[in-house]
């Protein structure tokens, strides 16, 4: 069968021209839906292709972890509620990257075996003692007993570092969005303890590449390089997890492309460097939305700004449900905020809910996202979609911020830190600088919360205590109902 | 083997190409496009598959084992959940046309 090596690779280069083709169709809203179905069809020519390739052992073992992975992944992937989204991409991507460390540990294993073997203790190199596995095949990626060259060698390392920490970080932020760790871990000197454990790890990782690999200094590099995965998540606050989110995403997208080159699979190289890039730019322009750079954000430790944060004055007035109805039926604009406080309390429909009553009165109502709100960019708009609120209600901040001075109620359901004043007046607050939506010009505002406590990133929010705010407690779910029923017994 | 020079155009044509996908995107596609890309980073299971198909020793076929099975759930899930995201950007469309201006 001289063509079916032919036609393993022709199956890997369709695949990597129907992931491009793929991503291209997902970056517009028209075709967005086709695009995953031909990324879709290219994994599994891939996939089935990859079982063909010669000189593969382990089948069983292959089909059996294959079925359990994506039995498993399958079922969650569909089970989970859409406001739990980010962490399951988290969680994705981590699995992704634990499995490009993974490929490097066995490369680097056996590396270290076919060493011992081409350099037997007590047998000369000129030795015609041959293991048999060194017949090399044309296809073979790794000739079994054939070492890997230097650049294989550097890159396999590198893709493993990248992927461990990938694998840990993502697993952290994962945990985070999940709220299975709510508390952010600080101690004073973390950031050299950090810097000191990721330069053993790529000193470790130095060695190894230069050929001083052994089983236990691998072990070593790896321990190294996941904790340092989840040294680094840890101290990041909630409110980044999604910039952290899309970093380890361009990671293993890295890491991917490098194990790809150890391996010889182009398709793997292709797809791992288009994500690399890809999410690397996406990163950047979540990080822009935040008014932080990329560095900041690992390594800013959130929270920590010094001086004295600003004392905010005054009282935070309640209003009730019925008279917050009344206020935005008889209002001429209504702008409704939501932030993650909507998503967790799945409010998104009662919302809409809402709004299709307001706008039944004759009421302007616009939904304003911000571009962080909740826990990834376009988190908002995704849970908005899902309610049915059609898209020229939905407005972005620049479209927005100058309409708030015209408007008469914002409605704020679960936004904290998006909408804080003191991301401008107050240059000690940790979100300085960070551009907001402008609700405090709207002649009333209204914001929906749960309790008095402070928002994801721990910060007072200057809004709450505003003259023209008024709070509504609740759950964004219950209050959102009461404002309902209380619009509906005004129709009555 | 790849010659190292053509891995290395294919690198840097590889990372123009993703530069270029995302650099005109509507923020509201931003999740849905990380959650594919997630899910094309997912070929990670073709690797670990080969790496496990050439794994001798017990040790080997162990972590190997692992990477496959983290592979495949990176794969899956990544489809999952960008479909299922992507599901309701159609679903909301008609909708959207009809009450536009």
């Amino acid at each position: 069968m001289v063509w079916l090596p032919t036609l393993i690779k022709g199956c890997y280069f369709v695949a990597a021209l129907l992931f491009i083709l793929g991503l291209k169709r997902m970056s517009s809203p028209r075709t967005a839906r086709g695009g995953i179905v031909w990324a879709g069809f290219g994994m599994l020519l891939a996939v089935l292709a990859t079982f063909f390739l010669p000189d593969m052992h382990n089948l069983d073992l292959i089909i059996a972890a294959v079925v359990i992975g994506v039995g498993t992944a399958w079922w969650t992937g569909r089970r989970v509620a859409m406001t739990a989204m980010p962490q399951m991409v988290a969680l994705y991507n981590g699995m992704g990257g634990g499995a490009a460390a993974a490929i490097g540990a066995v490369e680097l294993i056996s590396y270290v075996r076919n060493l011992l073997l081409l350099h037997p203790p007590g047998i000369p190199d000129t030795s015609p003692l041959r293991p048999e596995s060194w017949a090399i095949n044309a296809l073979q990626p790794i000739p079994a007993a054939v070492p890997l060259s230097p650049v294989e060698l550097a890159l396999g390392v590198l893709g493993a570092l990248i992927g461990a920490v990938s694998f840990s970080g993502s697993l952290i932020a994962f945990a985070k969005l999940q709220g299975w760790l709510d508390r952010r871990f600080v101690f004073p000197g973390q950031r050299v303890v950090n810097l000191l454990l990721l330069a053993v790890a790529v000193v470790v990782g130095i060695a190894l590449a230069s050929g001083y690999a052994s089983v236990p200094l691998i072990a070593l590099f790896f321990a190294l390089a996941l904790l340092f995965g989840l040294m680094m998540t840890l101290p990041i606050g909630g409110a980044d997890m999604p910039v952290v989110i899309s970093l380890y995403n361009a990671f293993t997208g890295l890491a991917v492309a490098f194990e790809g080159f150890v391996l010889g699979n182009e398709a793997m190289i292709i797809a791992g460097t288009v994500v690399g890039a890809a999410g690397t730019l996406l990163t950047q322009l979540m990080a822009k939305a935040m008014n932080r750079s990329i560095g900041n954000v690992l390594f800013g430790s959130f929270g920590a700004a010094g001086g004295e944060a600003q004392a905010i004055a005054g009282a935070q007035k309640p209003i009730d449900d019925a008279d917050a109805a009344v206020m935005m039926a008889y209002a001429e604009r209504v702008v409704i905020v939501p932030g993650y406080g909507m998503a967790v309390a799945q409010a998104q429909h009662k919302v809409w809910e809402f709004a299709q009553l307001l706008l039944k009165r004759g009421v302007k109502v616009k939904f304003a996202i911000h571009p962080v709100a909740g826990r990834m960019p376009g988190h908002m708009n995704v849970l908005l979609a899902e309610a049915g609120v059609p898209y020229d209600l939905i407005a972005d901040m620049d479209e927005i911020n100058p309409e708030f001075a015209v408007t008469d109620v914002a409605l704020v359901i679960g936004a904290n830190d998006v909408v804080n004043p003191l991301a401008k007046t107050d240059p000690a607050s940790p979100i300085y600088g960070m551009p907001i939506l402008d609700v405090s010009n709207a002649k009333h505002v209204i914001v929906v919360k749960r309790g008095k406590g402070t928002g994801f990133a721990g910060i007072e929010n200057a809004l709450f205590y505003a003259d023209n705010t008024r709070m509504l407690y609740g759950d964004g779910q219950a209050a959102a109902g009461q404002l309902v029923n209380a619009l509906k017994t005004l129709d009555d | 083997m790849i010659d190292g020079f053509l891995a290395l155009y294919i690198f840097m044509l590889a990372a123009f190409t993703g530069y270029e996908i995302i650099a005109r995107v509507p923020v509201i596609l931003h999740t849905p496009l990380m959650s594919g890309s997630n899910f094309v980073h997912g070929i990670v299971l073709v690797g670990a598959m080969i790496a496990l198909g050439q794994a001798q020793t017990p040790f080997e076929m162990t972590i190997g084992f692992i990477g496959v099975l983290l592979g495949a759930g990176n794969a899956a899930g990544g489809y999952v959940v960008t479909e299922r995201m992507l599901e309701m950007f159609k679903s909301s469309k008609p909708a959207g046309g009809k009450e536009s201006k």
